[in-house]
């Protein structure tokens, strides 16, 4: 992990091309701002954390990057092309490949049938139906089982060898920690080092703050569709992500919104599905 | 013996309804489209039947050859053009555009084709001969024939969805259209292929119907869409075997309402129709759980 954090930083700083270029994106469900005029650039190697709470516009972030809305400002740039207005089909068989919130995998399929469909139109690369296996080594017995029938971790296992068999460059995680137990979401991270191995770049959004510090090698903080902080994680103060997260202006010592003055980052856990 | 012989004839005729329904029940099963066309799309099968044997002179029964690629690729165009541009607005809208669709071709057809009935193959063997169980069964060929094409097409498709790499795709579309562009599936091809098969299997419908009996401009609507409907609701919404067994069961209710008097044939179907309705709104073979 540090190791690849290192050349990451050297990605950044060296100048290099962001392998995803997200410029001025502004979103609406409806009347109501999703995001407004967020950017991010995601160097090749980065896990790219982006932290908020219920609401903020980190799923939405993500879909519109995956194409599933549109956005009414901003663009969206992949591996050097404007892609804001490539059908969301196109841009998975070009090499973003998301995992999505609440899993969806093909409920009346079986474990094999959902990692064969992710297969269907992969990219040339490392990942096969055999390597998933390897990596989640409960799968392979239970192949022929449908996947609605499978408990929450591992649906997620699938959801995540469902998007890895597709080759992407870009892994786009939505969420991972909904619905599951603290348990079950330490055994699926763990798997993350050697997904990265493999020269993938992951974006991922999450509500557990504590998670997405532990595993990102930058961050960016979303309130209310804004962005409120962005950094490497060694480079902002726990108070400072806190301020971000819950959207305090500074010295957030005597708050009585969660009721501490310790400075420690309160990781809220998972609470309920995010709407949008 | 009179009896026996009732649902003998119900169960063959169910094989004809189950070629109606089936195409109905996989375009709702997979992209939730009611298609109120189904019956006149049957329909325009069988003109194209009658037109492609006054051209090429081949024998009734071969006319599928032409009549089905036709359908399909028909079915995948309306699909890809109208119907989607239906979906991508609601699932209502699709309601009402295929039903549109219906009265379009329904008029079409009166325009160009006349009110007249036209039947298919008239004359030949197969239309009909018959042969005789003891002295109260008589078995039509062509029944036979219709119910064994039935079972082969609920066979082909079952095998084609459960284990072809379309198949698959046009399940996993089902299941979760999103889901299936993110991994990199153009949702609206996969219902085109859906279509396609679809349409193929409502112009089987057709020629079968027209050899049957007889078909007009109306008979799609009158006849073979409601009879579609009542067989996929009696054998539960999605279920290709619901379909046939809904077929049979519509089938045989029919005989044995024509048995106990004429005039209440198409009665006792629709009675039977309402119970189940009432009774297991679901049908009889309901829909394997979804995630």
């Amino acid at each position: 992990m540090s190791e690849t954090r290192e050349t990451v930083s050297e990605a950044r700083e060296t100048g290099s091309e962001p392998i995803l270029d997200v410029r001025g994106l502004t979103v609406h469900h409806g009347q109501l701002r999703a995001l407004d005029h967020v950017s991010l650039r995601v160097f090749p190697g980065e896990v790219y954390a982006i932290i908020g709470a219920n609401g903020a516009g980190k799923s939405t972030l993500l879909r519109t990057i995956a194409g599933l809305h549109q956005p009414t400002e901003g663009s969206i740039w992949y591996d050097g092309k404007d892609v804001t207005k490539t059908r969301p089909e196109r841009r998975a068989v070009s090499g973003i490949a998301m995992v999505p919130e609440g899993r969806r995998l093909f409920g009346s399929l079986t474990v094999q049938e959902n990692l064969q469909v992710g297969a269907t139109y992969a990219r040339p690369g490392p990942w096969t139906i055999e390597q998933v296996y390897e990596l989640f080594a409960w799968m392979k017995d239970r192949r022929t089982q449908r996947a609605a029938q499978l408990s929450g971790g591992e649906q997620q296992s699938v959801a995540i060898g469902r998007a890895l068999v597709a080759n992407p460059r870009v892994l786009l995680l939505d969420e991972l920690s909904l619905g599951l137990a603290p348990v079950v979401l330490q055994r699926i991270y763990a798997t993350l080092p050697q997904i990265l191995a493999t020269g993938l770049t992951v974006l991922l959004v999450e509500q557990d703050v504590s998670q997405a510090l532990r595993v990102a090698s930058h961050l960016q903080c979303l309130l209310e569709g804004r962005t409120t902080l962005e950094g490497k994680p060694s480079e902002v103060t726990p108070e400072e992500v806190e301020a971000a997260y819950f959207g305090l202006r500074s010295a957030p010592a005597s708050s009585p919104v969660y009721g501490g003055g310790s400075g420690e980052v309160v990781p809220p856990g998972p609470v309920g599905s995010e709407e949008a | 013996m009179v009896w026996v012989n009732d649902v003998i004839q119900g169960i063959l005729i169910g094989g004809l309804y189950a070629l109606f329904a089936c195409g109905l029940s996989l375009m709702f099963g997979v992209m939730k489209v009611i298609n109120l066309a189904h019956g006149d799309l049957a329909v325009i099968g069988g003109y194209i039947a009658l037109g492609v044997i006054a051209v090429t002179h081949i024998p009734v029964l071969w006319s599928f050859v032409i009549v089905v690629p036709l359908m399909a690729v028909l079915g995948y165009v309306l699909q890809r053009t109208v119907i989607q541009a239906a979906l991508n607005r609601s699932i209502l809208t699709t309601l009402l555009v295929t039903f549109g669709l219906s009265v379009v071709i329904e008029n079409g057809l009166l325009q160009f084709a006349s009110a007249n009935s036209h039947s298919l193959g008239a004359g030949s063997a197969i239309i009909t001969s018959s042969f005789s169980i003891g002295s109260q069964i008589t078995i039509a060929y062509l029944l036979l024939l219709i119910f064994a094409v039935a079972v082969v097409v609920l066979l082909g498709l079952q095998y084609f969805l459960s284990r072809s790499r379309y198949g698959r795709l046009i399940r996993a579309v089902a299941d979760d259209q999103e889901a299936a562009q993110l991994s990199g599936i153009d949702y609206r091809h996969v219902f085109g292929i859906a279509a396609a098969i679809a349409f193929g299997t409502a112009a089987l419908a057709g020629i079968a119907y027209g050899m049957y009996s007889q078909f007009a401009p109306t008979t799609g609507t009158d006849t073979i869409l409601l009879f579609a409907f009542a067989a996929v609701v009696i054998g539960g919404l999605g279920s290709l075997w619901g379909t046939l067994l809904g077929g049979v069961v519509l089938g045989v209710s029919q005989a044995i309402g024509a048995q106990i008097s004429g005039s209440d044939e198409f009665l006792a179907g629709y009675i039977v129709f309402l119970v189940v309705l009432v009774l297991r709104p679901q049908g009889l073979i309901a829909r394997r759980g979804q995630a």
